[in-house]
């Protein structure tokens, strides 16, 4: 059997630029994620502030927005909305999982749940990465990707249960000692700067900004990817849509021109402004 | 005419006394008929004038004009009079000036804060610059002088005060008893805040402020700083330590909310950091939001009493109350929140610290391995582009 690597790496560039779309996102799970990267940027921006509160750019920042009522407030608001987003994501796995007995929600090539096949991809990519094999054939979602996932999953928790017992310390006092309350600032700050440095940095490379996506993965805000891109990313996923028959019922249009475009905006400002974040959260991190 | 009949009048008079010692002048017929018309001025253009009618209401309006002036007994009289001599009526006054920080008669003689000797009022005449309404204003004329402070190495103090509660009071709402300068300095005999005798040397500060704040001061006088001072522990804060000598601003207000945590982390370091650790000093670093607890809603703020008071408001018995003033429905799980907990000290408080290690270590070692496998895959990418291996199409 030929590497298949090699024969996209070979086929590629004869074939047309346009050809057959295929969805991978539905529109609820792009708005999700549109959610998501909204409420997490200002909460990022606000908790910045309040975690380098010293620092010369978050009290200029939080001044001219209106100071700490207004950072707390926008903080707050987020994390409302992040957690409305969160249970309502819940919610549907649970609903599609157990109660519609989808399959593919909690095992099996489709499933968001880690499986033996990642740690053989993590340790092929490895291997791959240092020229000592062939690239990892991907299923529909690559171990760096349930990664991320799951990172984001425990973070909410994390993040979402130690901001909660802070917004309503009383409240949790009633369940929990007292040093858990100093305890949910720590874990709060720690977890919040994380996920920051994270996303910022390691999610922002992994998807977008390495070569093959550089400069921006758009298949998260178009839904949309075309058939070579498909092929060549997830080759398994390709080849079992091919071998179940599902491919007719996953052909889409191309993505239009303005949703391209609009893409295109959204996608770069809050790359820059994760980015901007990311290097004052560094160097108030490193400098003070 | 009237000039040319005084004249002869007094020849009149030292002609029939003959050598008979020189009779006093009297103000009104005689000097006044010359230095009666207010724009007289001297040689050098001083002005020499006296406006009879202000003299006469002025509080030396009974006096004759040569008991000031007392080397003048007829006329001619010399060109260059003998200065006057308050002092010969005013002793007390006199005694004190001479040892104070003005004590330098030429640079302050008595006019320069009383006004002209010849319409002088008494000092509850509103129209007087020593009239407590006025003193800020007349102090002023050379202590709000930036020139002048520069040379005498003095604070430009005058702006601070005006801008100042007191000054407020004062200048805005014409409250009398509010404090002015001479309240705290004192009038004539003003020493330097070095010399231990001044109403404004350190350990005296809390007995200046006292005369007017009698209360605060008690509350003050039975705290630890009051009596670390009075023990004479020099470092121990007085009044102006936390409030400012002439600067200052109402204590509820932001502006004071916002300054005051720093005054006190200035001497207690130890916990001033740890309380910039949590969310109540996260909360007003940034401003706009000064409901945060400052040191001095837990501690209080002039009867300040250690834990093991059982009056100190963070005395274990009372944390549910002093908590609750904010946190409503504060319980005994509640207050057991270390508002000073130092997540860095494995000894004081080892739950926070190995959380706060296990979050470091996990922070860590996920960004070391994927910062790795991420480079490693970018290094990877760049080979495999060159070799020709392209994505198949991008972006959609």
């Amino acid at each position: 059997m030929p590497d298949p690597t090699e024969t996209v790496a070979i086929a590629a560039p004869e074939k047309p630029v346009v050809s057959r779309y295929f969805l991978r996102f539905t529109l609820a799970q792009r708005y999700l994620h549109a959610v998501l990267f909204t409420t997490f940027l200002v909460l990022a921006a606000t908790g910045l502030m309040m975690r380098f509160s010293g620092s010369i750019w978050a009290i200029r920042f939080a001044r001219a927005v209106g100071g700490f009522g207004a950072i707390l407030f926008f903080h707050k608001f987020c994390a409302l909305v992040l957690t409305l987003a969160f249970l309502i994501h819940v919610r549907e796995i649970f609903a599609r999982g157990l109660f519609k007995h989808e399959k593919g929600i909690f095992w099996g090539p489709t499933s968001m749940v880690g499986n033996w096949k990642d740690v053989k991809d993590l340790l092929g990519h490895f291997r791959w990465f240092l020229g000592l094999g062939p690239k990892p054939r991907f299923e529909r979602y690559a171990y760096w990707e349930k990664f991320d996932y799951w990172a984001v999953f425990w973070g909410m928790v994390v993040i979402g249960f130690s901001g909660y017992a802070m917004w309503f310390a009383p409240f949790f006092a009633h369940f929990l000692p007292g040093w858990a309350l100093n305890a949910v600032l720590v874990i709060h700050s720690e977890e919040g700067l994380l996920a920051i440095l994270f996303i910022f940095s390691i999610h922002f490379v992994n998807t977008h900004l390495r070569p093959d996506s550089f400069p921006m993965d758009m298949v998260i805000f178009t839904g949309r990817e075309s058939e070579e891109e498909f092929k060549n990313r997830r080759p398994k996923e390709y080849e079992r849509m091919l071998i179940e028959g599902k491919a007719a019922a996953r052909i889409t249009d191309a993505p239009p021109r303005w949703l391209i475009n609009f893409s295109r905006v959204v996608g770069f400002t809050a790359i820059l402004i994760g980015l901007t974040l990311l290097v004052l959260a560094l160097s108030a991190y490193f400098v003070g | 005419m009237k000039t040319s009949s005084s004249f002869s009048l007094t020849l009149f008079t030292s002609v029939l006394l003959l050598a008979a010692p020189a009779q006093p002048l009297h103000a009104d017929v005689d000097c006044l008929s010359c230095h009666g018309d207010p724009t007289m001025q001297d040689a050098n253009g001083k002005s020499i004038g006296v406006d009879p009618a202000k003299f006469h209401s002025s509080i030396h309006g009974t006096l004759k004009c040569n008991d000031c002036h007392k080397d003048i007994h007829d006329y001619p009289h010399p060109d260059h009079p003998a200065p006057v001599q308050c002092e010969s009526c005013h002793t007390d006054e006199a005694a004190g000036l001479a040892g104070s920080v003005h004590a330098k008669v030429n640079d302050h003689p008595c006019t320069s804060c009383h006004g002209n000797a010849h319409v002088i009022v008494t000092k509850t005449d509103p129209q007087s610059p020593v009239y407590p309404l006025n003193i800020p204003k007349t102090c002023g004329s050379c202590h709000g002088d930036p020139a002048m402070a520069k040379k005498y190495h003095l604070p430009n103090v005058y702006a601070l005060f005006i801008d100042s509660i007191h000054g407020f009071a004062l200048g805005k709402e014409g409250l009398l008893v509010a404090a002015n300068c001479t309240s705290c300095h004192g009038s004539h005999k003003i020493l330097s805040h070095t010399d231990p005798r001044s109403s404004t040397y350190r350990t005296n500060i809390s007995a200046t402020c006292g005369t007017c704040h009698v209360g605060i001061n008690a509350q003050y006088q039975a705290g630890v700083h009051g009596k670390a001072v009075a023990a004479g522990n020099p470092s121990a804060p007085v009044c102006t330590d936390c409030h400012t000598a002439h600067g200052i601003i109402e204590p509820t207000s932001s502006d004071f909310r916002m300054q005051s945590t720093p005054i006190c982390g200035s001497c207690h370091r130890d916990k001033f950091n740890t309380y910039r650790d949590t969310f109540h000093s996260q909360l007003g670093l940034l401003g706009g939001y000064v409901e945060t607890a400052r040191c001095w809603d837990c501690h209080g703020a002039h009867d300040v009493l250690p834990a093991s008071d059982p009056r100190s408001p963070i005395a274990p018995a009372n944390l549910v109350t002093t908590c609750g003033r904010c946190h409503a429905g504060a319980n005994a799980s509640f207050v057991q929140y270390q508002p000073h907990a130092n997540a860095r000290n494995r000894r004081l408080n080892p739950a926070l610290y190995y959380i706060r290690l296990f979050m470091n270590l996990l922070l860590a070692s996920v960004l070391t391995f994927f910062l790795l496998h991420t480079v490693l895959w970018l290094i990877r990418s760049n080979f495999a582009r060159k070799g020709g291996a392209a994505n198949g199409g991008k972006h959609a």
